[in-house]
């Protein structure tokens, strides 16, 4: 440092060049807070010795910890999204993989066709998509129900999914499948040894937002559920007289699970680049 | 639909040597474009259709026949008018204070974070780890006239007893920024990301001072995020009715809702599908005029 020299500067003027220096900081931490102000309502309430009603604070219990099905039809909710996630994440991963690989991995006619059709589903309001799905099983007298919101799900997700593994696809360097080429490896054993393998941490990825967009879908299922339950469906439905603790404890529990397999997951794919 | 056609003629063709890869990329794509097709194409011709059908008098509620009466439009638009300019001043007013919060947020994990940076980017996504009901559900309690909020205001001078949050298209407005938050931090972050940091250097070796570096370096490279953003935030906004139904009152009625209740509420299919047609519509429209005038047509 040769500014030894210079005058120190004076305290309140280096206080509020530390907060010009670090406004940025300060604002983005004010925004994480906002982030995580209603995450922590939800986690805190899940403790409230509330009865019926979780609106008011009314003490600390564990109960509802202890017994995440206490109250009336959650676990029957809970235990249908994670159905018709697993299967709707299993169909799209699927069936969005293989789209994924024909753009980033083949020359067709009606590539702009293909793209466009990938597209509108992400670019349609939520409601218009619910309605117009409901329109057309109405049309064909198809009553609404727990097939209908696999068939839902799977619409909305195969977009995100196709979008996800492009991506991965794209960024893949074309150096290493051409070396397996060169050391004599054949079009099904490269892919099946160097490309699926590179492209593998984009497909999971696409498989683990494909459940969150599944398991946290409200406005679609809406439409198209009939007298079914889903979680969402479940909380908008008590809303309006107050949602029991409970369902405060499975959020909560969903928050956590879903942050530890991101965790676990980005130290995973650390190590190996590592390698 | 052409590649479908050309897909069920080139499985025909020869099956050996360097031809087979032509049909190869068809049969990837069929079985997901032909699940698009019939459970997303088919039904918007479906919403088509039931938009101009017509209630034949003396029917039984919920029996409609087809009259093609493009009417329906006219009549739905006059009544609903006001839920459908307040859907596009709530969604526009949600995308431009959720811009403000977002773009500081994604510069500083882009630019500021150093070695905190995959961190900080699980915490922007972290909060819609927990159902998107039960955060509403939360800002009702936050905002509610018992909540820390309206307590806090209650204790100034000026705040009358009578002060509310809920209900209000405040509330609303709110809760729609804070839920599409995330759609519009990610894309933002990854166009701020992919900036040389060697582009502002050079910017200041030019004399440009930190400000004009912003505008005339940052902002136009951050610009692809910037429509990516704004557009993940706005259609799911306008089109939103779960905030105006827990946060709002009938006077904060948004078009989804009306949607909603003409369907399950009123069973008045014409109706519903006519609003979500121009709802649609609509959106789209503003969307390619948006991608145009901002000239990121690369994006699509």
């Amino acid at each position: 440092m040769t500014t030894l020299d210079l005058p120190r500067p004076s305290f309140s003027h280096r206080t509020s060049r530390w907060i010009s220096r670090n406004l940025i900081r300060i604002y983005a931490g004010l925004a994480f807070i906002y982030l995580f102000i209603p995450v922590a309502y939800t986690f805190v309430f899940s403790f409230n010795n509330s009865g019926k009603s979780n609106l008011v604070w009314q003490g600390f219990t564990l109960d509802n910890w202890r017994n995440p099905c206490g109250a009336p039809q959650v676990c029957t909710a809970v235990v249908n999204s994670l159905q018709i996630g697993l299967i709707s994440t299993v169909l799209a991963t699927i069936l969005g993989t293989m789209i994924a690989f024909a753009i980033g991995r083949h020359k067709f006619k009606g590539r702009s066709t293909t793209n466009l059709l990938i597209f509108l589903p992400m670019a349609t309001p939520e409601v218009v998509l619910g309605a117009s799905l409901l329109a057309m099983f109405l049309n064909l007298r198809i009553n609404p129900g727990f097939w209908t919101i696999v068939i839902a799900h799977v619409m909305f997700c195969i977009s995100f999914v196709v979008v996800t593994v492009k991506a991965r696809i794209a960024s893949l360097d074309p150096k290493l499948e051409q070396a397996a080429m060169d050391l004599y490896a054949n079009e099904r054993e490269t892919f099946r040894y160097v490309t699926l393998p590179l492209v593998m941490p984009g497909i999971a990825g696409a498989a683990l937002l494909a459940f969150s967009l599944s398991f946290d879908d409200f406005i679609i299922t809406n439409f198209n559920s009939g007298i079914e339950s889903t979680f969402p469906k479940f909380v908008y439905v008590s809303a309006a007289r107050g949602i029991p603790a409970q369902a405060n404890v499975i959020g909560s529990a969903m928050f956590f699970i879903a942050l530890i397999i991101v965790i676990v997951g980005q130290a995973a794919s650390r190590r190996r680049s590592r390698k | 639909m052409a590649f479908l056609h050309t897909a069920a003629s080139s499985t025909t063709g020869p099956r050996s040597g360097l031809k087979s890869r032509s049909w190869t990329p068809y049969l990837l794509l069929a079985p997901g474009l032909i699940w698009l097709v019939t459970f997303f194409i088919f039904p918007i011709l479906s919403l088509a259709s039931t938009s101009t059908m017509v209630r034949p008098d003396g029917a039984q509620i919920g029996t409609y026949v087809q009259e093609f009466r493009l009417a329906n439009y006219i009549d739905a638009f006059q009544a609903n008018q006001e839920q459908y300019i307040r859907s596009f001043v709530y969604a526009g007013i949600a995308t431009i204070l959720a811009l403000a919060i977002a773009y500081p947020l994604a510069y500083m994990i882009a630019f500021k974070s150093g070695k905190y940076r995959n961190i900080l980017l699980v915490l922007v996504v972290a909060p819609f780890f927990t159902s998107f009901l039960l955060r509403t559900v939360a800002w009702t309690q936050i905002l509610g006239d018992e909540g820390p909020i309206v307590q806090t205001l209650k204790l100034l001078p000026f705040v009358g007893d009578s002060m509310r949050l809920t209900s209000t298209p405040f509330a609303v407005v709110s809760g729609l920024t804070y839920n599409f938050l995330p759609f519009m931090t990610l894309p933002l972050y990854a166009s701020l990301e992919r900036i040389d940091p060697r582009t502002l250097e050079a910017a200041g070796d030019l004399y440009a001072n930190g400000l004009t570096t912003f505008r005339k370096v940052t902002v136009p490279l951050s610009m692809p995020g910037v429509v990516a953003g704004t557009l993940l935030t706005f259609i799911p906004a306008a089109g939103d009715y779960v905030n105006a139904a827990i946060l709002g009152s009938p006077s904060t009625k948004m078009i989804g809702n009306v949607i909603e209740s003409r369907f399950f509420a009123v069973v008045d299919y014409p109706t519903a599908a006519a609003l979500s047609f121009t709802l649609m519509a609509t959106i789209l429209i503003l969307v390619t005029l948006y991608i145009r005038r901002s000239g990121t047509d690369e994006l699509v």
